[in-house]
């Protein structure tokens, strides 16, 4: 199946002699939950803002759902929804004007009835009369969601979503772009919140100094790069691995009563038997264990730190 | 050509304008106003005619003009300012819209609220003077195009300004001078000879003596070369306006 967007060779410098991008390649598969991770300054807004038209793109070609963005910029617009990362919103307006206005400026009739449904479903409907100054930051966030989604967009643009957004309505608007992606939008989302990126997408894309240095499925990503440990408890403290065990390259904590045991996420189980057998001939006694994986975090961590 | 947004634009300004309604059109009434009681009916009143036609009904074309020029210019420069200043503009940028359908939005929430002020001026003019309109239809008509013209004037201002301050510098510091410079008051054949040459570089002048003429068919310059500078006007900031958007000057990077 086509992507639904196309990014091919794009790179951007702004007049101040910056290069934000760098022969960036990526496609966006249709239905997807993409997380572009990346630190701060990276390229993330700028790439999101070339794609959406706020920022001109500089070499390279971008496509959406076929369309190129520069030639067919009405088509390609119509079908994408962006939530920036600022909380830019008209403040004097209600909440209903400030949702009929994106709707129009879209280009769709208007449509009381989805508009409606898009307001419950976000539950801003209650302070759709309200001016948008009156709202809590969450609330303001939510309208910048329903403002994206006011002219039903194909693809949704979330540039940082969570962020300043508390725990509880984080979940929320977890919830709420699963279901998004369940009724078939395609959502790219920018994050510095890891965990954001591991609980939600199913593609991850990592960019660093204007260069897309991985993009993966998450779960092979996860199994590739991810490291697995067992932790064992010991009863008595150990004064040194003996050297019968060296083998398994164990890490002893600083207090001697921790054996770490590290092994690749992919491997058989087979190495772990056989390393709480020999435990067991040499009489070592542990009283807990239990294993940990690396997350996500660690992962984007050591690829921050390999590409430095 | 997106007509949704369009009048999505045009609907959202006009909505600023009423939701400011005291400062949008009650102020320019009433400044008006003031200026028909001390002009118009106190001072005017020992005034000799000027062309035959009295000192208050002499100034009504001028003060129409003074509002309309300084109210387009205030709400075109404002209106797309805005949102450079909030970020909002960040959903203009992105939606399926060209420059033209940005601008027929913009300018003509502007000029038509421009329009609407000057024809209230003008209905409230009616209780303190007598006057009559000659040619209503070339009134109508330069009231139109100076709106329109004032209106790109402003779009042009407000994609520049950096700031509050330069937003405001323009209407306060040139718009309003040459208006009372430009034969609001007077007629030009008032001065002495040097600055009756020197003022016909005002393009304030073309549009009051051209306006004025509409109502009591007398002018200070030829009414076709006063038509011609309200055009030549126009197609000037719309060639501005077309360079801004053509090389994303100030809008785009």
């Amino acid at each position: 199946m086509q992507a639904i967007i196309q990014v091919n060779n794009l790179s951007k410098t702004y007049p101040s002699g910056f290069q934000a991008l760098q022969n960036i390649q990526l496609d966006i598969r249709r239905g997807e939950i993409f997380a572009l991770l990346g630190p701060n300054g990276a390229g993330k807004t700028t790439l999101i803002s070339i794609i959406c038209g706020i920022v001109n793109p500089g070499d390279g070609i971008v496509l959406v759902d076929g369309l190129d963005i520069v030639q067919q910029y009405r088509k390609a617009r119509q079908r994408i929804g962006l939530v920036p990362q600022e909380l830019s919103v008209s403040i004097f307006e209600t909440v209903w004007d400030t949702v009929c206005f994106s709707r129009g400026l879209f280009g769709k009739p208007a449509d009381p009835a989805y508009l409606q449904q898009l307001l419950r479903d976000l539950s801003l409907w209650d302070k759709k009369d309200s001016k948008i100054m009156t709202l809590s930051g969450g609330m303001k966030r939510r309208v910048l969601i329903a403002k994206a989604l006011a002219h039903q967009p194909q693809i949704l643009f979330l540039d940082e979503p969570t962020a300043g957004v508390d725990v509880e309505l984080r979940r929320d608007m977890w919830q709420m772009i699963r279901r998004l992606r369940d009724s078939g939008v395609t959502i790219i989302l920018t994050t510095h919140y890891i965990e954001e990126a591991e609980d939600m997408a199913d593609r991850i894309g990592v960019i660093r100094a204007g260069k897309l240095i991985l993009v993966d499925d998450k779960t092979s990503l996860m199994q590739k790069l991810g490291k697995k440990q067992l932790l064992l408890q010991l009863t008595t403290a150990l004064p040194q691995i003996p050297a019968a065990l060296s083998a398994y390259q164990l890490q002893l904590s600083a207090d001697n009563n921790q054996l770490i045991y590290t092994f690749d996420a992919q491997q058989e189980q087979a190495t772990i038997t056989s390393l709480l057998r020999q435990l067991n001939t040499q009489g070592i006694e542990f009283s807990d264990l239990h294993t940990r994986e690396s997350s996500l975090e660690d992962i984007f961590i050591s690829l921050m730190g390999d590409a430095a | 050509m997106n007509f949704f947004a369009i009048k999505a634009i045009y609907l959202f300004e006009l909505a600023r304008t009423r939701r400011t309604l005291m400062q949008s059109i009650a102020s320019p009434v009433l400044s008006t106003s003031l200026y028909f009681i001390v002009f118009g009916s106190a001072i005017g009143s020992r005034m000799v005619a000027i062309d035959g036609i009295s000192y208050g009904a002499f100034i009504v074309p001028g003060l129409i003009m003074l509002t309309v020029l300084t109210e387009s210019t205030s709400n075109a420069s404002f209106g797309i300012y805005m949102p450079k200043f909030s970020g909002t503009i960040y959903e203009i940028l992105s939606a399926p819209v060209s420059a033209v359908e940005i601008i027929l939005g913009y300018v003509g929430a502007a000029a038509s609220k421009a329009i609407l002020l000057g024809l209230i001026i003008l209905f409230t003019a009616q209780f303190f003077v007598d006057f009559s309109i000659m040619h209503p239809l070339w009134m109508l008509t330069f009231l139109v195009l100076t709106a329109i013209s004032f209106s790109l004037f402003g779009f042009i201002i407000g994609v520049l300004a950096n700031s509050f301050e330069q937003l405001q510098i323009v209407p306060l510091m040139v718009i309003t001078p040459l208006t009372f410079l430009g034969g609001s008051f007077y007629s030009i054949s008032m001065l002495p000879p040097l600055w009756q040459q020197i003022t016909l570089f005002n393009p304030v002048v073309y549009l009051i003596s051209g306006f004025r003429w509409s109502f009591y068919g007398v002018a200070d310059v030829n009414v076709g070369l006063s038509l011609a500078m309200i055009l030549l006007f126009m197609a000037s900031c719309i060639a501005v306006i077309c360079w801004i958007f053509h090389t994303g000057y100030k809008v785009k990077v």
